[in-house]
């Protein structure tokens, strides 16, 4: 199969996965029998449109599967068959149900990591063994997370249903971290550095189907915004994500080392669509209701905007982390506004900023590491090193950890 | 749908409770009683417990029962009421839970009868 081809099918999976799974759910009632056909059926398609091409119809032929395995092997009650024998295709959704897929699988009586795992798997069609190696675990574990999110659903009855008004913005909330959480995992990962040697053994008919979890979380966030116009913090989000990945291109040197936005080569960054991202921004700022999302993409826009690092406009940058950190306070937020200190004003200025968050920070390589460039800036090398070493203890990124060393090789 | 609501109180919760004005700790109970007023047809049963002092705990995973004085976790978090509550689905649950002015803890369960 060829690289084209897999995008291609992995875009399709994901577009009629969700919607399968809505159309079980409003047929069964049932969670874990909906999510069960729609994962059978996913992995059927896997196996056969790889050989016999991807069909015209491939949500009727996602449907005809699940509906064939559901009448099959119903271990369960009568009363499924029943409605499953008289269901035909098309299904016709009175609008798309996809909306409460994603806030049941973001329920925030789900951990974290049942969040993530269900919305790949229900909502962007992902199977389970995707997942696992997208996030470097044993399938086993991912499977039990998934049983035991499932249960949950079904024992202690989490609702299949958009959150009424007065409850949606913290659920909304909790979705668009999860998504973000996802992004960040496949941002960190996908375009880094060579797989290991535990991937690399993989079999390479499994890591062709791998999925690139930056691909569906800007995917996921666009689904979002599609379905919720009207919330400019999900459009933030989807900016956010979209001018990350314009810049993709730009983040990693032929041999696959980090490349500092300093030294980044701009002309591989995708203007089209940072200017797309940008217009997306601003008519979400139009609304009048920043929030966390909206601003960092803000942030990074200036960044994206700028001709060259010196040319950037980094009093708006310390401006917009001050409006940051006003709404969601986070010593890391500090230390990213320290760092546009050093280029607005100056290096002894960053460093005043940076010794105040010493005790919050000393745990987190970034701070190290930053640290070190204003020691070296300010002319204390042996310090800058010091700090340097300190970074390289705490970064497991070995992108990051290359290019650490690096630096103390040749300062 | 039912879930039993188990209420925890911290050892702080209830220090804050023994220093307040007995007016205070008057308006603090009958916050309570007004949420209990609120959700009064939800609410199919339930108990306050008396102090952990009270409680006995038994044993009866080492060969002969053995007894105890206390409860079955020594701990700054005790279990001081239940209710069993009688609502639409998980989130009608959270909603009621959210607004409790009372201790600061509560676990929500479905019991395996419904």
């Amino acid at each position: 199969m060829t690289e084209a081809s897999h995008g291609q099918l992995a875009g399709v999976v994901r577009e009629h996965a969700g919607q399968l799974a809505a159309a079980l759910m409003r047929v069964t009632g049932d969670f874990d029998t909906a999510e069960d056909l729609v994962q059978d059926a996913v992995l059927a398609a896997l196996q056969h449109w790889p050989v016999d091409g991807i069909p015209d119809r491939p949500d009727a032929w996602l449907f005809t599967v699940a509906r064939r395995r559901a009448l099959d092997g119903f271990r369960r009650a009568g009363n499924y068959r029943a409605k499953l024998a008289q269901l035909q295709w098309p299904v016709q959704p009175a609008e798309d149900e996809r909306l409460r897929l994603i806030f049941t699988c973001c329920h925030p009586a789900l951990s974290r990591p049942a969040q993530v795992a269900l919305t790949l798997r229900v909502v962007c069609g992902l199977t389970t063994g995707q997942i696992a190696r997208a996030f470097v675990v044993r399938e086993a574990t991912i499977a039990q997370r998934i049983t035991r999110a499932k249960r949950k659903i079904t024992d202690a009855r989490i609702p299949y249903r958009v959150p009424d008004d007065d409850e949606l913005a913290p659920r909304l909330t909790e979705v668009l971290t999860v998504i973000y959480l996802l992004f960040n995992e496949g941002y960190l990962t996908t375009t880094g550095p060579p797989p290991t040697m535990d991937k690399a053994m993989d079999k390479a008919m499994d890591r062709a189907m791998d999925r690139d979890l930056a691909e569906d979380a800007e995917w996921l966030a666009g689904l979002l915004d599609t379905l919720m116009p009207a919330e400019p913090e999900v459009a933030g989000l989807l900016a956010l994500i979209r001018l990350h990945r314009a810049r993709a291109a730009a983040r990693f040197g032929a041999d696959g080392s980090l490349v500092l936005l300093e030294d980044q080569d701009r002309s591989l960054w995708d203007r089209e669509a940072i200017t797309d991202a940008i217009r997306l921004l601003s008519r979400a700022a139009r609304r009048q209701r920043p929030g966390p999302y909206q601003l960092q993409a803000a942030i990074v826009a200036c960044h994206a905007e700028a001709a060259s690092f010196v040319e950037t406009d980094w009093e708006q940058i310390v401006l917009l982390y001050d409006m940051l950190l006003h709404l969601a306070p986070s010593p890391v937020t500090r230390l990213h506004r320290a760092i546009a200190v050093r280029y607005a004003t100056g290096a002894r200025a960053a460093m005043a900023e940076l010794d105040d968050l010493a005790d919050a920070l000393d745990d987190y390589y970034l701070y190290h590491a930053s640290r070190a460039e204003l020691l070296r800036a300010l002319g204390h090398p042996d310090l800058a090193r010091a700090a340097d070493r300190r970074a390289l203890e705490l970064t497991a990124n070995p992108a990051e950890q290359a290019l650490l060393r690096q630096r103390l090789a040749y300062s | 749908m039912k879930y039993v609501l188990l209420f925890v109180a911290t050892e702080e919760f209830e220090r804050d409770l023994e220093a307040m004005d007995p007016p205070d700790r008057e308006r603090a109970y009958q916050r309570v009683g007004e949420w209990m007023a609120t959700h009064t047809g939800k609410i199919r049963g339930g108990n306050k417990l008396q102090p952990p002092e009270t409680a006995t705990t038994v044993r009866l995973d080492r060969g002969e029962p053995v007894i105890t004085d206390g409860p079955f976790v020594e701990g700054k978090e005790v279990v001081s009421g239940y209710l069993e509550v009688e609502v639409a689905d998980l989130d009608e649950a959270l909603a009621m839970v959210k607004t409790w002015p009372g201790c600061p803890i509560v676990e929500i369960r479905p019991p395996e009868s419904q």
